[in-house]
């Protein structure tokens, strides 16, 4: 059928940021597929020049309302590897524990509040505080549960107090970590209510063949370092991080762009599950099975899935981490150290892939030079590239306007963009 | 009657809007003081009437004042939510640099537009402040439901110090470190401090402000002014000061 189509959304809603879909199809021929970022820059890599390496986790913090400990966490594994500081492990178990508390929040802000009401075709979540209210109170439920996470570990929910280079300037108590063993066990039959739900939703059935980019260690689901993988193959030591993003601009975008063995690649909860599926915890991979999802996974809408999924194993890990630090000694807490010069890549799984900060300082124990690669950044091009081939097949498939309008904004939101973020 | 508000984010990092979706638990009730029209990150409806307009960020591009403005006209009441909307926040570090070097060194070639950043006030009347990086929710759920109520809504006018010490916190210049809290308007509970790290100023000067004296403190003690210095530009909400040394 030779058909017309246009859809030009200015700043799509329920995502985080300012970002544009375009999309032109004239005599059921697509001219043109664009996801265009138009958020302001706010030039972090400059404003960190001259800064003293303590203070850069509170800088770069500062990019992102929603993964701020991921960032503080990227900045603090750089300067102290640049620096050679070896922190404790307390400090280690508790700065795992903040970022599960992290991702939680993120995925239950994400699933339950940005990408349900397109599942169930309202324009928010506030109708479905009516029309389903136990799904609602669950999904606030696990985010309450993430903040709680990340407040004891960290000191407040977004921009964490106590994550700092060494170590950690504080610790939880006992008591604290008891209180959050509790909620984690009252939570999970929570979830699992909630992954019911999911389970009634019909997820669309689209395929496109990518790369998938994550970190991995070999020995436990990644989170904070590790080495760099694809599902092509390659593998790269975390300060190559460079090899593994190639980054370059598009003149219609604030946002960069990243690619490795392909035109485009990915990076989330979808790339992380397809390149250490063997690490989840048993019940994340009984979750998995029951909705058919096993790796490697090319459909892109399946990362609400990876994400419910990576909430099981979370749950399940942060209440083996709490075993754990209820166990130790909590009172050496931070590495003494002296800034010195030197140069480093960390790289951590923030919610919504693989994040990299790169720091170099100088002999004053100044940022001489920084370079911060954001996950969505690694997702501009697969969100461009699915654009077009979701087009192609809903053309194909004989979808109306309104549904191919519906599945372009679907797809975008199921890479959870942080486009903010994304333009630091 | 609802209170018909609505949310707007310009250059930030969107962390504060955020902070009303947590206090999870009070959420349903805060929520039914509210008609919510406009808030993009949250909800797909856009509508232009509205009473109330939480404005984040700060501002850094043409187009961003033009939408400013037009918030203006729209809103009775318009708040300046959050540091970076209150004092230009951490995104004003970035106006120490020449902004053309700064787009060549980030983006090569490519044409991208940027201005210094302003805080809002700086581009239209503000009619109230709540400030925090982020902002902090109970104040905000509090400063919302008096405006809902028509009550005026304040600030402490006391400084973190009397917050922090209320909690009982060793003092963080008694481990050796310049903390602004003796200095910064109090009504984030201390939070940093509690956590054992600096207050780096985030809620702007305190009413009560003795900034000689807080300098002596920082002199008598021998402690860093580079240090110091670092921290009262952190979030752009203080004015720089004179000091022997830098």
């Amino acid at each position: 059928m030779k058909r017309d189509y246009s859809l030009d959304i200015r700043h799509l809603t329920r995502v985080e940021g300012h970002a544009n879909i375009q999309i032109t199809v004239r005599d059921g021929e697509l001219i043109e597929a664009r996801w265009a970022i138009v958020e302001t820059p706010r030039f972090f890599e400059v404003m960190l020049k001259g800064m003293s390496a303590e203070r850069v986790p509170f800088l770069t913090s500062r990019i992102c309302g929603i993964c701020s400990i991921s960032h503080s966490l990227a900045s603090i594994r750089a300067v102290e590897r640049a620096m050679e500081i070896v922190p404790p492990i307390v400090a280690e178990k508790t700065r795992l524990l903040a970022m599960h508390g992290e991702t939680l929040q993120s995925h239950a802000l994400h699933l339950f509040f940005l990408a349900t009401p397109d599942f169930a075709g309202t324009s928010s979540v506030l109708p479905l505080m009516q029309s389903h209210p136990d799904l609602v109170r669950a999904g606030l439920q696990i985010k309450e549960l993430g903040n709680e996470i990340s407040t004891i570990t960290t000191g407040r929910c977004t921009h964490p107090v106590s994550l700092v280079v060494g170590g950690l300037s504080k610790t939880p108590d006992k008591q604290q970590l008891l209180h959050l063993r509790t909620m984690i066990q009252e939570r999970k039959p929570v979830l699992e209510n909630a992954c019911t739900f999911f389970r009634s939703l019909i997820i669309p059935d689209f395929s496109r063949e990518t790369e998938f980019i994550s970190l991995s260690n070999g020995s436990t689901y990644p989170a904070i370092g590790g080495q760099l993988v694809s599902t092509e193959g390659v593998i790269r030591d975390e300060n190559d991080y460079l090899l593994m993003t190639n980054e370059y601009t598009r003149d219609f975008s604030t946002s960069k762009f990243t690619r490795l063995s392909r035109e485009s690649s990915a990076a989330g909860a979808l790339a992380r599950f397809n390149n250490n599926y063997h690490l989840l915890h048993p019940k994340a991979k009984e979750c998995a099975e029951s909705f058919g999802l096993q790796p490697v996974c090319h459909n892109p809408f399946m990362n609400n899935i990876a994400q419910l999924v990576e909430c099981v194993h979370i749950l399940e890990d942060a209440e083996e981490l709490i075993n754990s630090l209820l166990d130790s000694d909590l009172a050496e807490i931070k590495t003494p150290y002296t800034p010195k010069a030197g140069k480093a890549t960390g790289a951590v799984e923030a919610p919504r892939g693989v994040l990299y900060h790169h720091i170099e300082i100088d002999e004053q124990g100044k940022v001489a030079k920084a370079d911060c690669i954001i996950p969505t950044t690694q997702n501009n091009g697969n969100i461009h590239a699915d654009l077009r081939a979701l087009v192609e097949q809903s053309l194909r498939e004989g979808k109306s306007d309104g549904e191919i309008t519906k599945l372009c904004e679907m797809v975008v939101r199921s890479y959870d963009p942080c486009i903010s973020c994304s333009v630091h | 009657m609802k209170l018909k508000i609505a949310s707007f984010d310009f250059t930030c990092c969107e962390g504060c809007q955020l902070q009303l979706a947590n206090g999870e638990s009070t959420l349903t009730d805060f929520l039914e003081l509210l008609d919510i029209r406009n808030f993009r990150e949250i909800s797909s409806e856009r509508l232009d009437d509205y009473d109330i307009a939480l404005v984040e960020g700060s501002i850094s591009r043409q187009d961003e004042v033009e939408r400013l403005l037009k918030i203006r006209r729209q809103a009775k009441v318009l708040v300046a939510f959050g540091t970076c909307a209150c004092f230009g926040g951490v995104n004003s570090l970035k106006n120490r640099f020449r902004l053309d070097e700064a787009v060549r060194e980030i983006y090569g070639d490519i044409t991208i537009e940027t201005l210094p950043v302003r805080k809002i006030s700086d581009v239209v009347k503000v009619d109230f402040s709540i400030p925090g990086c982020p902002v902090a929710r109970e104040e905000v759920e509090r400063i919302i439901v008096s405006l809902a109520t028509d009550s005026i809504p304040t600030l402490p006018n006391y400084p973190v110090c009397v917050e922090c010490k209320q909690q009982l916190n060793t003092c963080l210049f008694d481990l050796g470190e310049i903390c602004l809290g003796p200095i910064t308007r109090a009504g984030c509970n201390a939070v940093c401090p509690t956590g054992k790290t600096a207050c780096l100023g985030c809620r702007g000067p305190a009413g009560e402000l003795n900034m000689p004296a807080f300098l002596e403190l920082v002199r008598e003690r021998k402690l860093s002014y580079r240090d110091l210095h670092e921290k009262l530009a952190f979030y752009n909400a203080f004015e720089p000061v004179a000091t022997d040394e830098t």
